[in-house]
């Protein structure tokens, strides 16, 4: 028998963490290896399948932070520790982790982009040496939006820089504005060229943020962004996820921003 | 070797194998077509040497056979998914040049890209001999010339249809105990060497010219000219795209099958996702995104153009929107961008 590649396998969900209304962290039972960044297909038999990124990996799970939009991820939302999911992949590139070994790595997220950086980024904390300094900039919408309660006090009682940010809103401690207003307070003259900038967030966010980033005097070449691209396949077949030559689902969906900024579709 | 056979040697030949094989080949469906009194001409099981439609082209590709509009890939139930079964007898599959060199694009998608092979379309292909069926000349809307598909030595067998009989070039040998005792000749088959229409498929140098072409006001005329409905894709020898959707069996819904449905990405809502984003929202941005599919992107990945000239897609384009005519006006906007950037 031909292996096929888009067979789901079942998996039992061990655990479910509620993070926001809307945004709810399923961990599933699984000895599959995804690189940080990489994501899965997840699936329900009669519904359908959604790509999910891989936000965090343990001994015998993986975990997968998800947002309620639609058909497959509300039902999904219906389900207990106990019951089943299926899954398959891991699919696509994920962050070029080598990449940030010994530089300045800044993170920027928008929302839930947060999800398909906090694997890599708990590899930077428990590795505090890997890297020489961690700079992170993680902005919600509003209070009811923000997802990781924990990692983020975490991070920022830890090594990291942080800067936490409502778009509008107030909130104790944290900063109020998008995104792209805190590009400016990243110390990038320190940095001496050896850096390393991981954006991830909606489109218009990626997209803002990669313009002042570079107006700031910022490296194209060492800029780096996650793509969200409709999908069906996840393996090059089905046609959804491509812009011009590319296939986000195969190529991406991280991609250096030389070639991030030309994937206008 | 070659030979000649009566239509009715042919037929006897044709029963012969239909014992072990499965035979597709165009065939007419009368009144099926598109206005009134027309027929249509698509893929189908055939039994008899007169049921295959050699004069004129299909109306729809060789790919339907191997790459149905619409098949199961997996039997589910709560707890388990399940393959589906594929196809079990070897095929014979008539068809034109065009459409035998549409399944090496189809192949490089479905076999080779990111490593990934196509359960569906592997174990279908494993199946498929080829009978190149001699292409008479075309119409008016081929261009395989200009795409360099007019030719393949990718057959078992080749025919050329006659009133009185059936030329026979057998090119494996395997399939030469059929014809034993059939008079020998020595044909070979010819191929198109030259079409009515021809293309010019633009260079596009670099992602500079890329943004800009895709920027050009050449594709506004199709916001209002394209109605999105799709039928280029379908037709198209070479489009593999598609969707996939469960549907329940109505009396259990704890059981049924996942599908796989041919999309189109001329229709809106083919790239849309969460946030209420989405790409290409015009019938213009939807239009140049398979144009440069077909005349360009493809080519970039994987080395050759996409399309097979069958002219398919214009022929079926409600709004009569010749495809040849668009690569013209893509090559000339090419060219005036590549002017404007000095390259
Ligand atoms: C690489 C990648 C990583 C992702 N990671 C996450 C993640 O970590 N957490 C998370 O919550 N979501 C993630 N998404 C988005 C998630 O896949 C979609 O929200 C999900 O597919 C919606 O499915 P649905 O059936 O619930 O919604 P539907 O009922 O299908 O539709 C709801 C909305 O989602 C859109 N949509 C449908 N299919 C997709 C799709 N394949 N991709 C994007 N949007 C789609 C629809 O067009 C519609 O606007 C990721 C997407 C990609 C491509
Ligand atoms: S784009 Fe048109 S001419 Fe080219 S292969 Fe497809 S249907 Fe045929
Ligand atoms: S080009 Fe013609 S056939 Fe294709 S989607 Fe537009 S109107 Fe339909
Ligand atoms: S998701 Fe199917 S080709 Fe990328």
């Amino acid at each position: 028998m031909m292996n096929n590649p888009v067979m789901p396998i079942p998996c039992e969900i061990l655990k479910i963490t509620h993070e926001s209304d809307l945004e709810w962290n399923f961990r599933v039972k699984t000895d599959v290896k995804p690189a940080p960044g990489q994501f899965m297909q997840l699936s329900i038999p009669m519904v359908g399948e959604a790509p999910i990124s891989v936000c965090g990996a343990g001994d015998g799970y993986l975990e997968f932070l998800i947002r309620s939009v639609g058909k497959v991820t509300n039902v999904i939302f219906e389900k207990k520790p106990g019951d089943t999911l299926f899954l398959r992949g891991p699919y696509g590139k994920g962050w070029p982790v080598e990449e940030l070994k010994d530089k300045h790595v800044v993170v920027i997220t928008g929302g839930t982009g947060l999800a398909p950086v906090r694997m890599m980024l708990d590899k930077l904390y428990e590795e505090p040496d890997y890297c020489k300094s961690v700079h992170l900039i993680s902005g919600f919408k509003n209070e009811e939006g923000i997802v990781f309660h924990d990692d983020l006090a975490k991070w920022e009682a830890g090594s990291f820089e942080t800067i936490y940010a409502l778009d509008r809103d107030e909130k104790e401690g944290w900063r109020t504005g998008l995104v792209t207003t805190f590009v400016k307070e990243i110390p990038w003259k320190e940095f001496d060229g050896n850096y390393a900038v991981v954006v991830v967030g909606p489109p218009p966010m990626m997209k803002f943020t990669g313009l002042e980033l570079v107006k700031n005097g910022v490296e194209e070449e060492k800029i780096w962004m996650s793509f969200e691209r409709k999908m069906s396949c996840a393996v090059g077949k089905c046609g959804h996820c491509r812009i011009d030559e590319v296939y986000v689902c195969l190529d991406g969906p991280v991609f250096n921003y030389t070639k991030a900024k030309y994937l206008v579709d | 070797m070659s030979y000649f056979v009566t239509t009715e040697q042919a037929n006897q030949v044709l029963s012969k194998l239909l014992e072990t094989y499965d035979v597709y080949a165009p065939k007419r469906f009368p009144k099926q077509g598109r206005f009134s009194d027309t027929d249509i001409i698509r893929y189908a099981k055939v039994e008899k040497v007169d049921d295959i439609v050699y004069d004129e082209k299909s109306d729809f590709p060789a790919k339907e056979v191997i790459n149905p509009i619409q098949q199961a890939i997996f039997y589910f139930t709560e707890d388990e998914f399940r393959a589906s079964k594929g196809h079990t007898r070897p095929i014979l599959l008539f068809a034109r040049p065009c459409d035998i060199n549409a399944q090496k694009v189809q192949a490089r998608i479905f076999m080779d890209n990111g490593g990934y092979q196509d359960l569906y379309y592997a174990r279908m292909r494993e199946l498929i001999n080829f009978v190149l069926m001699e292409c008479p000349g075309g119409d008016d809307t081929c261009f395989c010339c200009s795409m360099g598909t007019n030719k393949t030595d990718n057959y078992v067998m080749a025919v050329r249809f006659g009133e009185d009989g059936l030329k026979v070039e057998v090119k494996d040998d395997k399939f030469a105990p059929y014809f034993e005792g059939a008079a020998a000749d020595d044909f070979t088959p010819k191929f198109v060497e030259e079409n009515q229409t021809k293309v010019t498929v633009p260079e596009i140098p670099d992602k500079d010219v890329l943004l800009a072409l895709k920027n050009h006001p050449m594709w506004r005329e199709f916001d209002k000219r394209c109605v999105s409905c799709g039928a280029c894709t379908i037709a198209c020898s070479t489009c593999t795209c598609f969707t996939t959707r469960d549907i329940v069996y109505g009396q259990n819904p704890e059981v049924g099958e996942r599908h796989r449905i041919a999309a189109s990405c001329q229709i809106d809502g083919f790239s849309d996702i969460a946030g209420g984003f989405g790409y290409r929202k015009t019938a213009g941005d939807r239009m140049r995104y398979k144009v440069l599919h077909k005349f360009h992107d493809y080519k970039v990945r994987f080395g050759e153009d996409m399309c097979v000239g069958c002219g398919r897609c214009t022929s079926r384009c409600p709004a009569y929107i010749p495809i040849t005519a668009t690569v013209g006006k893509m090559a000339a906007a090419a060219e005036e961008i590549k002017k404007e950037q000095g390259k």
